[in-house]
């Protein structure tokens, strides 16, 4: 049996055989999924990622403010099975709403009127209670990352092979789907991967063959990063080896979207084995930068009572607790201001390529 | 004296008081004629011990001139009495004042049918037309109208009619009027019929479109018995009227003969009584020689005696089983409950409050309740926000009763409301005798039979809204059902329709 039919057979088993027994005997049938609220998030020291707890949750059909969104999660089981099935190209989930969505018969109700409220939390249901990933389900989560640098992939689905080094400006967009099953890595001469968190730093980068001096491969998420390259960021990091470096903005966004990268996030608890990348070090900006490479005064914007308050609340997450960690977050406090990496071309155009980033990664002047 | 008193120029008296006997517009003026002859004619049938069948029509004769018609199957009218009875203004019982004696009737509701003869009269120049028949008397014709000068009625133009007529009395008065549907004369038939189920009535429209009300019972109510005064409800003025009518030839016997509930004891009371003595009256005086002045010691010695409670058997109420019977006739109901309370005494006086209450979804849901009211059995249409019953009502919290209800209004819902007051002397505020006064025992006996019915109510609307909410949650079931039966399907191959009844089955199961 290979994975494709272990799914389909755990997709019929449980939203299927079971659910049609609880009706059988007359029982109110239910589904029991795992939660995926903060109160089953956790950290895990031991493994440094945060994960989701095994707390479980029974959605039933004879309950009133349950009934639409139990019927919801069979409706997307079956059409999952089928998908799997039939063997079917992969969606995203946009499109399996519209393959969903019609009028209930005898109603002006449609079964599904919202994808981001109702249909992908119901996937993500599935792929936690399944203990599976979208992306084995036939679908896909809608990219968002760019990447260029010393590295050969084999797309099995288009029989062509990829040449990061020959992307142009644009650099190669991360496909959906980055399981080797998929996209089958053939090599790599790159040494680390720089992830930067802006595209305009990252396309600047881009323009200057950074990663051509660097011998690294060079990836943007775009911001907070999508599914898709958090997945093959980890892939490069375990399966090559290759080490991972963040660099945000300074303030506390930016300290964030380096610790998903590393540790994964409460939503996407359960992607966190996947995807999450525990030895990834954050570059910068730090707030010591500031002073150190002696940025102008002029390009410092103030915090607002928003960043405050993000900052005190990172101070209480576990994955923040490392000293290190602690004093720059009291640093920053401290410092009253924020610093965006795109400002750094202020002092030069090449400056981040050329100084700045070499020198931090040479000195290995990071936090972990 | 006594008759100088009573019969007041006529002409006179109407013109200046037309707003008090209910003719102050046209649409009022019609209204009160109808009712006239109604009252007239169930009280006529009733009193006799007959089941009433009651045919009115109102004619548009031209412009603005109606004509009514009422016909009856009462006892009829003596030839010789037909003078008095539709010729006399304010004859016979009608006008009474608080405390005198007294009998629960409908024609304390107005001035009497020869007001309305005269208004017709005065506005047409036309005599009014009656017909009566007596059981094994000839059928008898005649014009009638008032000579305004003399203040005395005058017939013309009598006849015997040929007839298969066995009894009744039928009476057409051409009048100045304006017709409206609703709060109007149809209304006020529909009402009448809703309080009297043992009527028949026939009521044909201007637009000669024929409304039956049809008779639900066979049981004529009980009849309402003549009561004296009781002391402790009467007034100076009506005393000191009392004392010069009386036949009684002693004051001792007086009081003896013309109260409820004095005895020797209470008698000798009142006259041996401080004030009664130093005032200089004896038990032996003739009453008709007490003056004013002696006349207000008395009253003060009626008023501290002590004495039983007026006697309560005199009243006639609808009763709780006429009141649904009557309100369904009319009304299709959801549900219908009604509440009579016992004799209770204002004033000395004694009164009987009743409700009804009809729910249904036929009627609005958004819309204030309809509120009938009822003084002995007739509708009042006039001044509803002025009246007792209305306080009552505004002042009952319907919210507990499952209604809603703006702040000092009428509560909203899909019901109609009848309060009915019964007394041998309804306190009504203006002679327009379309209100009650609002005296506190009586707006509490009100208040007590509202939320009587009101949480009979309640105990329905509840269980309705819990079978609606458990519509409600098999309706959602039954939608969804359907989709997680395809669903189900396509996950575990099993037949489609197989699922269905394996769905239906547990659905079925949460009905309560």
């Amino acid at each position: 049996m290979n994975e494709r039919e272990k799914l389909v057979k755990e997709l019929e088993d449980y939203f299927g055989k079971k659910v049609l027994d609880d009706f059988k005997n007359e029982r109110n049938p239910s589904i029991e999924l795992i939660m995926r609220t903060l109160g089953n998030a956790y950290y895990n020291e031991k493994k440094r990622l945060i994960m989701l707890g095994n707390k479980k949750e029974k959605r039933t059909f004879l309950s009133l403010g349950q009934a639409k969104k139990f019927m919801q999660t069979l409706l997307i089981a079956s059409q999952l099975k089928k998908n799997l099935q039939e063997d079917q190209p992969a969606i995203g989930t946009r499109q399996l709403f519209y393959l969903l969505k019609h009028n209930i018969e005898g109603t002006n109700e449609n079964t599904f009127d919202e994808q981001r409220k109702e249909t992908d939390p119901v996937v993500e249901d599935i792929e936690v209670t399944l203990d599976t990933l979208r992306e084995k389900l036939g679908l896909f989560a809608v990219p968002d990352g760019y990447l260029v640098g010393s590295m050969k992939v084999y797309d099995r689905k288009t029989d062509d092979t990829l040449d990061y080094t020959k992307m142009g400006l644009g650099g190669g967009a991360i496909p959906a789907l980055v399981e080797d099953e998929y996209y089958h890595i053939k090599e790599i001469g790159a040494k680390f991967i720089l992830v930067v968190e802006k595209y305009q730093v990252w396309q600047l980068l881009n323009q200057e063959k950074f990663w051509k001096n660097n011998n690294c491969l060079l990836m943007t998420g775009k911001g907070q990063s999508a599914r898709a390259p958090r997945r093959l960021l980890a892939r490069l990091n375990r399966e090559f080896k290759l080490p991972v470096y963040v660099f945000t903005d300074l303030d506390p966004w930016g300290y964030y979207i380096h610790s998903v990268y590393k540790q994964g996030s409460i939503n996407l608890a359960y992607f966190s084995e996947k995807a999450g990348v525990p030895d990834a070090k954050f570059l910068g900006l730090t707030t010591k930068d500031i002073e150190k490479y002696d940025i102008p005064k002029k390009n410092w914007i103030k915090l607002n009572h928003l960043d405050y308050k993000r900052i005190k609340e990172l101070r209480k997450y576990p994955w923040f607790k490392k000293k290190e960690w602690q004093d720059e977050l009291k640093r920053l406090e401290e410092f009253k201001y924020k610093v965006e990496s795109d400002s750094l071309v202020a002092k030069k155009i090449d400056f981040t390529a050329k100084n700045y980033l070499p020198d931090k990664i040479e000195k290995k002047d990071f936090l972990s | 004296m006594a008759n100088k008193y009573r019969e007041v120029a006529v002409s006179e008296f109407f013109e200046k008081n037309k707003h008090l006997l209910g003719f102050d517009n046209p649409t009022k003026a019609l209204l009160t004629v109808v009712k006239e002859a109604v009252d007239n004619g169930l009280d006529a049938t009733e009193e006799a011990g007959i089941l009433p069948d009651i045919y009115v029509r109102v004619k548009n004769i031209r412009n603005d001139i109606y004509e009514l018609t009422m016909e009856d199957n009462g006892p009829g009218i003596e030839k010789k009495y037909v003078k008095e009875v539709f010729g006399r203004l304010l004859y016979g019982s009608k006008f009474k004042s608080l405390g005198e004696e007294g009998i629960q009737s409908r024609g304390q509701q107005g001035i009497g049918i020869s007001a309305s003869i005269l208004y017709g009269q005065l506005t047409t120049g036309e005599p009014a037309k009656i017909e009566s028949k007596v059981k094994n008397k000839v059928h008898y014709s005649c014009d009638l109208h008032i000579d305004t000068s003399k203040n005395v009625p005058v017939i013309e133009n009598e006849k015997n009619l040929e007839t298969a007529k066995e009894q009744g009395t039928k009476i057409v008065i051409k009048l100045k009027g304006s017709y409206r549907k609703s709060k109007g004369v149809e209304d006020y038939i529909k009402y009448t019929s809703v309080t009297n189920p043992h009527a028949h009535i026939v009521y044909v429209d201007p637009e000669n479109k024929k409304h039956t009300y049809k008779r639900v019972t066979q049981k004529l109510p009980k009849l309402p018995k003549s009561i004296a005064p009781h002391p402790h409800g009467t007034e100076l003025g009506t005393l000191i009227k009392m004392l010069s009518r009386t036949k009684s030839k002693t004051l001792y016997n007086f009081f003896r003969n013309d109260f409820s509930k004095v005895g020797d004891t209470v008698a000798r009371d009142i006259l041996f009584s401080f004030q009664v003595r130093k005032a200089g009256l004896k038990q032996t005086m003739k009453p008709t020689e007490v003056t004013k002045q002696q006349a207000e010691s008395l009253l003060t010695a009626m008023q501290t005696a002590k004495l039983q409670r007026p006697p309560t058997e005199c009243l006639s109420p609808i009763g709780e089983e006429n009141l649904i019977k009557g309100l369904s006739k009319e009304y299709k109901a959801d549900f219908v409950t009604a509440c009579t309370r016992s004799v209770s005494v204002y004033r000395a006086i004694p009164f009987q409050v009743e409700v009804g209450l009809l729910y249904s979804s036929e009627l609005p849901e958004e819309q204030s309740i309809d509120l009938i009211r009822y003084a002995n059995k007739v509708p009042m249409m006039y001044q509803q926000s002025e009246c007792a019953i209305h306080k009552a009502v505004v002042g009952t919290q319907w919210r507990r009763y499952g209604l809603n209800q703006p702040k000092g209004s009428l509560p909203i819902g899909p019901a109609i409301l009848t309060v009915h007051i019964a007394s041998v002397w309804v306190p009504f505020i203006s002679e327009g005798k379309q209100a009650i006064a609002s005296y506190p025992e009586i707006v509490k006996e009100m208040k007590l039979a509202l939320s009587d019915v009101g949480r009979r109510l309640y105990r329905y609307v509840s269980a309705q809204r819990k079978k609606y909410a458990e519509e409600k949650r098999i309706k959602i079931f039954t939608k969804y059902g359907v989709e997680v039966a395809t669903a189900l399907s396509e996950l575990t191959n099993e037949n489609e329709e197989k699922i269905n009844s394996w769905i239906t089955k547990i659905i079925d199961k949460q009905r309560l």
